[in-house]
């Protein structure tokens, strides 16, 4: 009953009283554990050149850094404002070309028959090679990383909402010409909320590629951001500060993608509330 | 017993209605030289055997699709026929699907009120005050502001057909609507299908495979042959409204269900013997 009058606090209780948290905290354990016997106890082949799991922490959390970047220096946030800025850009142009552009795909086959097959060839294309072109085509060095961030991910959000819009089923489509809808109408009751759950698979996608898209386009090019730092740092013989920014890219990047899906579930409760039954 | 005067408007008359699927080469006939007429505020079941073409007649009626051949009239005005090959899509003859249609994404009470909202024909609330209205008559009153998937499959079928009726359609189709449910689930669904029929006087078109339904709920019954489907035998079901399941008991009940058995019986062995000629479709 309480359940029913605080839906999320419940929720989130439910999930406290059960396993999952303590599993993932052992799984989490585990995994520094392993770290730690390989490479800082026992230095195992491959792994002995490995930054240690203890020299990493200790640099990340140091107040005085040995090769610069820790949470105490304002470079790091740096790094990583840079980051999201561009993933941010870069996920919002995707998303607000990328899914009416799947939505008018998917609903008139006449425009889908002109611009699909072009899409299919560019989709495979992959990211790097789109490297010299995007610096051909954009001056400074900031627009081609965002450029390069932005191509992944609205290939995916366009062809997750095309395919959300195909995954309804006819007969809402029908029902609601039968109540007397326009078609005008049936997109905005029945094709945009019947392909929400894919828009949103997309949007998660999307969130993903983009990362990983933007650690390989700040590599070749920009300065600051979290890719920079690991290219950088490599070059530089840095090797704990690798590490931190490998690990921070994997906390920022689960964070976007649970807004992400946070978002979607605020959209779709009706969802939410079947998986719940 | 009667029900009182019949209502002024839902008489279908189809006639000598024709449509073909596939080429030339490969043509096959869905419904061919098919006539028979609906009167105004009866529940006309069609049984036929399964891919015999009824539902093909049913989405021509609906408008969903066109005719080759031959004419469908409402109230003797042109649905479609000569000059008009397709029905226009309308909420006068909405249809109740077989694995229903309610959105998802609604509550059940934005369900029932979306018809008169997307018409304009009510404003937002007043059409949300008619639909708790129904619901509640309906004994769905519980029912209005949870989803459809938070609610059994059975209340779901009668909620589905409370939003056709929140429109004042003239003519109801369902096609089998029933088909997925449980025996038990489905006694209930036919006793609250009557008692709404029963209130609302409307045309129904019913479509179904099981013969028990289709003489407990029919006016009359229309057997269908196998493909091209046209009526092989009309039953007419002398048994009065309002009927309740103990009417199952009756002679006359056990008749008709004996008679409509044998005529499908005998157009389910010559679909049976087609099929083998001619391999599955």
């Amino acid at each position: 009953m309480t359940n029913a009058r605080a839906p999320h606090l419940g929720r989130f209780g439910a999930w406290l009283r059960s396993p999952a948290p303590y599993l993932a905290l052992t799984g989490y354990g585990l995994f520094l554990l392993t770290w730690y016997l390989t490479v800082d106890v026992f230095a195992v082949g491959r792994f002995a050149r490995m930054p240690g799991i203890a020299s990493i922490f200790h640099e990340w959390l140091s107040v005085d850094p040995t090769y610069g970047v820790s949470i105490h220096t304002p470079i790091y946030y740096q790094h990583i404002v840079m980051s999201l800025g561009r993933v941010g850009i870069a996920f919002a142009l995707a998303t607000a070309l990328g899914v009416p552009l799947g939505l008018l795909l998917g609903w008139s086959p006449t425009v889908k028959e002109y611009v699909f097959p072009v899409f299919e060839v560019l989709r495979p294309i992959p990211i790097l090679a789109w490297v010299p072109l995007a610096i051909i085509m954009f001056s400074g060095s900031e627009t081609p990383v965002v450029f390069l961030t932005f191509l992944a991910s609205f290939f995916a959000t366009t062809l997750n909402t095309l395919l959300g819009v195909r995954s309804i089923e006819p007969s809402y489509v029908l029902a609601a010409r039968c109540l007397g809808a326009s078609r005008t109408q049936v997109f905005r009751h029945v094709i945009i909320p019947g392909a929400l759950p894919f828009i949103f698979t997309g949007l998660q996608i999307s969130v993903g590629v983009a990362w990983f898209s933007l650690v390989a386009a700040e590599m070749v090019s920009g300065q600051f951001g979290l890719g920079y730092l690991i290219n950088t740092s490599y070059t530089m013989v840095q090797y704990p500060t690798i590490a931190i920014a490998m690990l921070t890219l994997g906390l920022v990047g689960y964070s976007t993608s649970a807004v992400v899906r946070l978002v979607g579930d605020q959209l779709m409760s009706w969802r939410r509330r079947e998986h719940a039954r | 017993m009667s029900l009182g005067a019949s209502p002024a408007r839902g008489a279908l008359r189809i006639e000598r209605a024709v449509k073909a699927y596939g080429r030339d080469g490969a043509r096959t006939l869905a419904v061919d030289d098919c006539s028979f007429d609906v009167a105004a505020g009866e529940i006309c079941v069609v049984v036929g055997p399964s891919g015999c073409g009824k539902t093909t007649l049913l989405n021509a009626i609906a408008g969903f699709h066109s005719l080759d051949g031959g004419s469908i009239h409402l109230d003797d005005r042109l649905l479609c026929g000569p000059g008009r090959p397709r029905a226009d899509v309308s909420s006068e003859r909405i249809v109740v699907f077989q694995d229903g249609a309610l959105f998802p994404w609604k509550t059940n009470l934005d369900n029932v009120a979306f018809g008169p909202i997307v018409q304009g024909t009510l404003s937002r609330a007043a059409a949300r005050d008619k639909a708790r209205g129904l619901l509640a008559d309906a004994g769905l009153g519980g029912y209005e502001d949870v989803y459809p998937s938070q609610t059994s499959s059975g209340v779901r079928r009668r909620i589905e057909i409370v939003r056709a009726l929140m429109n004042d359609p003239a003519v109801l189709l369902l096609d089998e609507p029933y088909r997925a449910l449980d025996a038990l689930t489905k006694s209930v669904m036919h006793e609250s299908l009557l008692e709404l029929y029963v209130r609302n006087r409307l045309t129904v078109f019913f479509i179904t495979h099981d013969l028990d339904e289709a003489i407990f709920l029919g006016r009359r019954v229309v057997v269908m042959t196998a493909r091209p489907c046209r009526p092989k035998a009309i039953l007419d079901v002398d048994l009065p409204y309002p009927r309740t399941y103990d009417v199952m008991g009756e002679r006359r009940y056990r008749d008709l269900v004996q008679e409509a058995t044998t005529a499908v019986h005998e157009e389910a062995m010559r679909a049976f013997d087609v099929g083998d000629k001619e391999g599955p479709s």
